[in-house]
């Protein structure tokens, strides 16, 4: 039980009448990874969260938390877990300290010694004694971490942390997440932030109308769209040619003064001495990849809802 | 149990501090003080076609008797309603239902908390009223010996105690109602709807009590129950009435709360 992974779904599925929300969703949080959970908004992001918590049942499959099931163990397989879904929420008719007393006492396990040191942490001890429906937006989410730490998790579970917050209240939740990450907690959040992601998260899987479409490191999707080259020279026409007739490379395209084309690292090297044979001046030849965001786009829009990308190997 | 303590504990907090809380208990204590207020200026008479109307200006104890039969027709099932209604409906409007499910307490022990936290306030809204009562009639009539419904004389001392008896079996339909109330409130998972519903639970009982062609089931109706501690009125006691409202009203309680029990351990938890 010790050794089981944070989080481990298997073929999750939730289905409202006819409406598939999620598909067959595998997950994979390894120990001390910041995993992102990307997708557009309405994927199954939260759904896929929901379940993971236990909030809702899954249709089929199952899901487990340090190897226990969330709806067959009830609470017991929440230990060491802590998180919130589509934003923190509290009584606002309590004050912030008031709303982490009652939670500490749902916890037990000494969380209530911890309130003091989790509102610092959160930078909310000023104003801990005012009733939370006078908090502002960023004030909530910084509650609801404050909420989570008193669980002292193993795992969070952080549906868009970030979002609705401005951009000094984001870079302060980016650093906190970082933060706890550095101390050995677990994260998994949800995000539609590509930049988030790429500045936390270690993995990511993302998730398209329900199904995933790609699991594993940033650098390995990355990877999938290496290959490609920009080429500028001093005489263009004739490079053309050349890249035309040269083993190896294809898919040669001319934009404006530059050409682009796909290639391995040989015929790149090739090419070069090719065109210096030719006596044509290169003044630029750059490999080129998509970025994140086209990546993303990628697999996340076009027709066909997409089967899981066979380059998940990681 | 002490989680379930612990639980219960924060509901009560809860309900203190929601002003919504201080309607019902405000209004269960203002309606003796306006009875007496009335009955004092009018200076003479009394309802005295109702159970210890005619001796309510004899002795201040008859008063929270008088109120209790007047409250029993909606005031108290309204008041009850109002939060058992809304007990697990708010928090899933609030979504605070889904911060107190990821904690370390399971469904079951959250469930327990709520319902008796609704079953506290129904029992505080009643002696609320009676304590009120008691003093507003005691002020206006004196504290004097009470005249049972056998025609007997009864001390004051001994009213008393009967009047807690009778507070004791007076709740019994009260918690029928509010169980009902938290049945909707969990399958409806909506306030208002459950609050009207609960109150049309409540007098829909009443409506069966009176139409013809129900004289067999009325000893069985909920709203019947409420008059069950004239038993205690009586000399010798009278412990039928009693001793029915007991069973009547654990099956008008255990029935909605064991069908909100497992729907409340099912639910999907989704949405605000």
């Amino acid at each position: 039980m010790s050794d089981a992974p944070p989080v481990a779904a298997r073929a999750l599925v939730k289905r409202y009448g006819r409406i598939v929300a999620v598909d067959h969703v595998d997950l994979n949080v390894e120990r001390g990874d910041v995993f992102g959970y990307l997708g557009p908004n309405g994927a199954g992001k939260t759904t896929s969260l929901r379940m993971l918590l236990g909030l809702i049942r899954p249709t089929e499959g199952e899901a487990r938390l340090f190897g226990r099931d969330p709806i067959a163990d009830g609470a017991k397989a929440l230990d060491g877990v802590a998180g919130f879904v589509e934003g923190p929420r509290f009584y606002p008719y309590l004050s912030g300290r008031k709303n982490l007393r009652l939670l500490a006492d749902l916890d037990g396990n000494g969380a209530k010694g911890r309130i003091n040191e989790v509102l610092e942490l959160v930078e909310l001890t000023d104003r801990a004694g005012d009733k939370v429906g006078g908090y502002s937006h960023g004030m909530r989410q910084r509650l609801g971490i404050a909420a989570s730490l008193l669980r002292a998790p193993r795992l969070l579970l952080l549906d868009e942390p970030t979002t609705g917050l401005d951009p000094a209240g984001m870079r302060d939740m980016r650093a906190l997440v970082k933060r706890l990450a550095s101390e050995g907690i677990t994260i998994m959040l949800s995000s539609h932030l590509l930049v988030e992601v790429e500045e936390l998260c270690n993995r990511v899987a993302i998730i398209r109308s329900g199904r995933i479409v790609y699991e594993g490191t940033l650098v390995d999707l990355k990877a999938t769209s290496a290959g490609g080259y920009r080429l500028r020279t001093r005489d263009p026409e004739r490079a053309r040619a050349v890249c035309v007739a040269q083993a190896g490379i294809s898919d040669v395209q001319v934009e404006e003064d530059d050409l682009r084309f796909s290639a391995d690292e040989d015929a790149v090297a090739a090419l070069s001495l090719a065109l210096g044979h030719a006596g044509i001046a290169i003044t630029a030849l750059v490999p080129e990849s998509a970025t994140l965001e086209e990546l993303f786009l990628e697999l996340t829009e076009g027709d066909e809802p997409g089967a899981v990308a066979e380059v998940a190997a990681a | 149990m002490s989680a379930v303590a612990g639980i219960y504990k924060w509901e009560l907090v809860k309900l203190r501090a929601q002003k919504r809380t201080y309607l019902g208990v405000g209004a269960a204590m203002l309606v003796p003080i306006i009875f007496v207020t009335v009955l004092a200026v009018k200076g003479h008479g009394g309802p005295n076609e109702i159970p210890l109307g005619r001796y309510i200006r004899e002795t201040g104890l008859a008063t929270p008797f008088v109120v209790l039969f007047f409250m029993s027709f909606w005031a108290f099932p309204l008041i009850t309603a109002l939060v058992a209604g809304d007990i697990v409906s708010s928090e899933t409007h609030n979504g605070t239902l889904k911060t107190i499910l990821t904690r370390s307490r399971d469904r079951g022990q959250i469930f327990a908390g709520k319902v008796l936290a609704a079953f506290t306030y129904t029992v505080a809204v009643v002696l609320a009223m009676a304590v009120v009562g008691t003093v507003a009639g005691t002020i206006e009539w004196g504290w004097k010996p009470l005249v049972s419904l056998s025609g007997t004389e009864v001390s004051a001392g001994h009213g008393l105690g009967l009047l807690a008896a009778s507070l004791g079996v007076y709740v019994l339909p009260l918690a029928g109602i509010a169980a009902f109330g938290v049945l909707l409130s969990t399958v409806t998972q909506n306030s208002a709807a459950s609050v009207v519903g609960t109150l049309m639970f409540a007098l829909l009982m009443q409506l069966l009590d009176v139409v013809p062609g129900t004289e067999s089931i009325r000893p069985y109706l909920l709203s019947v129950q409420f008059s069950a501690w004239h038993g205690f009125l009586r000399v010798p006691t009278d412990w039928t009435p009693v001793i029915r409202a007991f069973w009547v009203c654990a099956l008008y309680a255990a029935l909605p709360l064991v069908a909100a029990y497992l729907v409340f351990l099912r639910r999907d938890v989704a949405g605000e």
